[in-house]
Order: C-alpha cells, then structure tokens, then sequence
C-alpha cells in the first residue's frame, strides 16, 4: 500500500487540522475539499465534524455533498464520518429539530441524559482500548444492518458504527493515541482492498 | 465509563516553554514540540498550550508553535492566552489546536464566548478562569492579565455563567496556589461544582497524585499541572498508577 490519498471534506464547521495531521502521519496525502465532484471521486472520503447538527446539514445541502455520501454509503464506497460526521448519518438529532439529516441509518440522536457531565470531554472505554470524546448528543443503540460497539456515559451510547468500507464514530479517532492510529489504519486497508476489487 | 483526565500543560513565551510562580518569574523550560511528544508518550490524556507572549511576534510565533505540535500530536490540544477576538480563536483552531480557552477579554467582553461558541461550538470553547481568594478572605474573585488586575468579579457567579455564555468546559486555575506546589484549591473547587454542571480543570498547586485524587473528590474531572512535568518529577502514566490504586478511574496505557 503506497500513499493512499484521503480527501476530507472542508464544510467549515470542523477542525480538519488534526484530522489532516492524522492521516499524514499514516503516510497518506491529504486533500482537503468541498467539492462535490471530487468527493464523488475519491477513493478515500472524510467526513469530520465539529459543530452543530443544522449548520452541518446546510454546508452538505449548499455543496451538494449530501447527495454524494448517500451515494457512497448505498454503494460501499470507502466513507469515515467523525463524531457530527456520524450523526448528520442519522434521520434527525434533538439538537436541531425539525433538520433532516442524511438518513443513511435508521437511527435519531439525542442529548445524554441529564446528571452526566455534559459535553463529555474525555477518554472513555472503547472495546480493548480508550477513545477520546467530545459531544453532547449520541446515539443510543445501534442501527439495523449494522455493526458496532458501545460506551458507556450515563447509560450506553453507540461509539462506533461499521459497515464494510464505511466506519463512523462517535469519538475522535484523529485524538484518540495510538489506538485512534490503529483504527485509522485498518480503515484504510479495508478500503484500499475494497475499492481496488 | 468516562475516565479522569491528566493534562500538561506547557506555558509558551516566543516559542519556547517557560515556566515561572505566581504568573511571573518566567524560566525557559524547553522546546515545546519535544515537550509534547514525551507528554504523550508518558501517558498525558490531553495537552494544554498556553500563550503568555507579551508581544505581537510573540503571538505570531504561537500560532507556528501549534502548527508544529499539532504535526505530531495524535492527543486533544487545548490552546490559550491572549485570545482577544474571534478571528484569533479561529487562527489558533486552523493551527491544530482542537479548543481554545478565553479568560481575560472574556471577562471585558463576555459576548467573545457566544460569537465564539456560534462560529465554532462550545465543544471548541474553554472558559478560563483565575481566581484568587479575597482579600478579606471572603469568597473568589476573578483576576486578569496574568494576575495583576483584581476585578471584584465573583468567582463563583462566573463560573455559574460560563455554560449559558456558550463555554463547554471551565479551566479553573487558582492564583494562590499556582506554582506553589501545595495542592489544588479544593474548597474553591468544590464551590465552583457546586455551580456549574460543565467539566472542570483543576490547576495551580499540583505536587503529587494525593493532591489529584483530591481534586477529583472536590469535583474536577481533569487536573493540570506544569512543574512536575517539566522537572520529570513524576509523569502522567505514574500519577495514574497511583491514582487508579485508589479507586480513581483513569485510560491506562
């Protein structure tokens, strides 16, 4: 595998600097872009996010991006949402009612329950290892036709989702150590050998 | 389960880190990418950068500074000091920082931290406060630019404010403890989790794991120290060996 080339989307709301810093300490090259087309085309896509759930959906809707992630999903190609980047995966999200989101899941996202600390900023139990947060809302079980793994914070929440080539989560993998770097990287392999079959 | 969290943090003057007492006394203390990256590597769940550059190159270079711990940093970086408008926020957020802490224009323009919050969301935004116990012993107030300025404001009507003003996180540093090295101010701790429901940043007096552990039972869901980093006293993943010992839950390596 030779220098994979990630495209993330720039929809104004994220802080892609770590993100970018991420993937180029995998050794891949980084594109950043709002660009529909190039979305359309790349064969590694990005979807991070940082914000909230309304103005995520408008800068998808503006770009057109929302139209190609459908696409992307439906057909199995290589897609990493991050945090906002999975839930504008979901129907709706209590932060901003009444806002479609993508709808690529069959799921709706909700704030976290009142006495846990809110936002969660911190690392919490992931599988085998930690994964560092930083939301306010989540989803509470995990969709049909998919897999996934839970955490733990007043209550289990879904942390991340998968499907063949697309993985979503909750966390932030780009902050989360070396064990954020090991999940990167096996995004990549599984994409690479997906879109090259 | 949400884990507690220790974070370094480096003090940044023209691109090097320095450290002093007090908010004076400045000492260098090193290069801050290679500070980072041994932070990390010894267990540090978080790094905070603070800007006590007095001038405008100072500043300039900070941003650089990010740019460059950002390259190798694969942990949250919280990056403040001097942050006087939104435009600088979102300079020091395109840099690599993932949040950026406001403190002494937050307390001249408190609307700083809702256009911020906006622009970016309070996930981004740390309220810093410095506090420092009365003169007549009676309470907190706020205290700005780096010490010297006693405001009268109430520490605690403060903190009580900062999540309605879009903060998602308050870095609580007490000016009497600061570089003392003789604990946390627990009672001002507890007072301000009495509050607020936003995660809190102990800082400012942190010598070993028991002044952590108490911290943590006054309320913080994070403490942040400097010196006995920077004098490899002691590290993060050790401080959690002994804090885990006590029941205390934290991301071991």
């Amino acid at each position: 595998m030779t220098d994979p080339e990630v495209v993330i989307l720039n929809t104004g709301i994220a802080n892609t600097a770590s993100v970018i810093a991420a993937f180029e300490r995998l050794g891949c090259r980084v594109l950043l872009t709002d660009d529909a087309d190039t979305a359309r085309n790349a064969e590694l896509l990005v979807l991070p996010g940082v914000g909230n759930f309304s103005s995520g959906m408008d800068a998808l809707l503006e770009t057109g991006l929302d139209q190609v992630i459908r696409e992307r999903v439906e057909h199995n190609r290589p897609l990493l949402g991050i945090c906002l980047g999975l839930q504008l995966l979901c129907t709706s999200s209590e932060e901003s009612p009444g806002v479609h989101g993508l709808g690529v899941m069959d799921a709706s996202v909700t704030r976290f329950p009142a006495g846990v600390r809110t936002p969660q900023h911190g690392w919490n139990a992931v599988g085998d290892g930690y994964a560092y947060y930083s939301n306010t809302y989540r989803i509470e079980s995990i969709p049909a036709g998919w897999d996934g793994i839970y955490s733990t914070h007043g209550g289990e929440f879904v942390a991340c989702l998968s499907r063949g080539s697309i993985l979503a989560c909750q966390f932030h993998p780009e902050l989360s150590g070396s064990w954020g770097e090991s999940l990167l990287r096996k995004w990549i392999r599984t994409s690479v050998e997906v879109s090259s079959c | 389960m949400l884990t507690q969290r220790i974070i370094p943090c480096l003090d940044i003057d023209n691109g090097r880190v320095v450290k002093g007492v007090k908010f004076a006394d400045l000492r260098d203390a090193g290069d801050p990418v290679e500070q980072a990256q041994r932070y990390q590597l010894d267990g540090a769940d978080e790094i905070v950068m603070l800007d006590v550059s007095a001038t405008t190159s100072g500043r300039a270079t900070a941003l650089e500074t990010v740019r460059a711990v950002r390259r190798v940093l694969s942990i949250p970086l919280s990056v403040g000091g001097g942050i006087r408008s939104v435009d600088h926020a979102l300079a020091l957020l395109a840099a690599g920082a993932d949040k950026v802490g406001v403190n002494s224009a937050a307390v001249e323009h408190p609307e700083l931290v809702g256009d911020l919050s906006d622009r970016v969301g309070a996930q981004c935004v740390v309220l810093s406060i410095d506090a420092a116990l009365r003169e007549d012993g009676n309470g907190w107030e706020v205290v700005t630019r780096a010490g010297t300025n006693r405001t009268g404001i109430d520490a605690l009507a403060w903190a009580q404010r900062a999540a309605e003003m879009g903060a998602g996180e308050i870095l609580l540093t007490s000016f009497d403890q600061d570089g003392t090295q003789d604990g946390y101010a627990i009672k001002l701790l507890e007072a301000v989790r009495g509050v607020t429901d936003l995660p809190v940043i102990a800082s400012g007096g942190a010598a070993h794991a028991r002044h952590m552990l108490d911290a943590f039972q006054a309320g913080a869901d994070a403490v942040l120290a400097a010196s006995i980093f920077h004098n490899q006293t002691t590290t993060p993943n050790q401080l959690k060996s002994e804090l885990a010992e006590s029941g205390v839950e934290v991301r071991m390596p």
